[in-house]
């Protein structure tokens, strides 16, 4: 089956999203990412977007629901690299994504969660 | 169609069965909206309305399709998507284009945020017999 891979980093996992996800495969990094929360115990996951041009409805939904699963299970999720043209387009959508911490890229998105103690 | 436009330059039909052809749709509707020569910000929005409403096409209508057309209007030029499905159609549009409305568990915001990202939007639906979405988006001058 068809998988967005999950590295682990220390205590953080790392997901680069690079493909145009149909829903059931959003849906299933959602479930994978829970489970290896709990698996590595980790403490943070870092989410790259940066290669995604489109975030609809349905992805934005599955970003806030890892987030909001992964403080569940104290771990911080940070969203990076998101494209202006993104981000434009879903605040017009209505998506705001509250409660989902972002980042510009990688690296101070990795520096938010050393920084947040995780 | 509500929507008035003069003239079709090139207008293909795809067919919306499944998750995967939401993807074939926004990876075709990028091609069209290249090809009308919109912003980046442009496409990005006329991709994220046709994602919404062909995910709609897919789970509530039962699946359909979706012709997409490059379309002008006196000097306007522009893309023009219609979707199309026999599912069981919207008893109350008015409801169903309110934010925040949903019948299947999602946020809401698909009818309601696809119609905030395009520039003409028309929607028909009738109960057993289906809905038929069309909506356009501009080339700003």
């Amino acid at each position: 089956m068809e998988r967005i891979p999950i590295l682990r980093m220390g205590r953080f996992l790392l997901v680069t999203i690079q493909v145009d996800m149909h829903d059931q495969l959003a849906l299933t990094l959602q479930d994978d990412l829970t489970q290896r929360i709990v698996a590595d115990r980790a403490r943070g996951v870092l989410m790259d977007i940066s290669s995604l041009d489109v975030v609809d409805s349905f992805i934005g939904r599955m970003i806030s629901n890892i987030a909001a699963m992964s403080r569940v299970l104290d771990a911080q999720t940070v969203v990076v690299g998101m494209q202006p043209a993104v981000a434009i387009t879903l605040v017009e959508l209505g998506l705001d994504l509250a409660g989902v911490r972002t980042a510009l890229n990688v690296e101070r998105g990795m520096a938010l969660l050393q920084q947040s103690g995780a | 169609m509500a929507i008035d436009v003069q003239r079709v330059e090139r207008s293909d039909e795809l067919a919306l069965k499944g998750g995967e052809d939401v993807v074939r749709l926004r990876q075709a509707v990028r091609e069209r909206a290249v090809a009308v020569g919109f912003s980046l910000v442009d496409q990005t929005k006329i991709v994220t309305a046709a994602s919404e409403i062909g995910r709609n096409t897919v789970q509530y209508g039962g699946g359909g399709t979706a012709r997409l057309a490059i379309v002008t209007n006196g000097t306007r030029r522009g893309l023009r998507l219609e979707f199309s499905d026999n599912g069981p159609g919207i008893a109350d549009l008015a409801q169903a284009l309110q934010d925040g409305f949903t019948t299947g568990g999602g946020l809401g915001l698909g009818l309601s945020g696809a119609k905030r990202l395009c520039d003409e939007f028309d929607i028909q639906s009738e109960v057993g017999r289906g809905t038929r979405v069309s909506l356009v988006r501009w080339k700003p001058y």
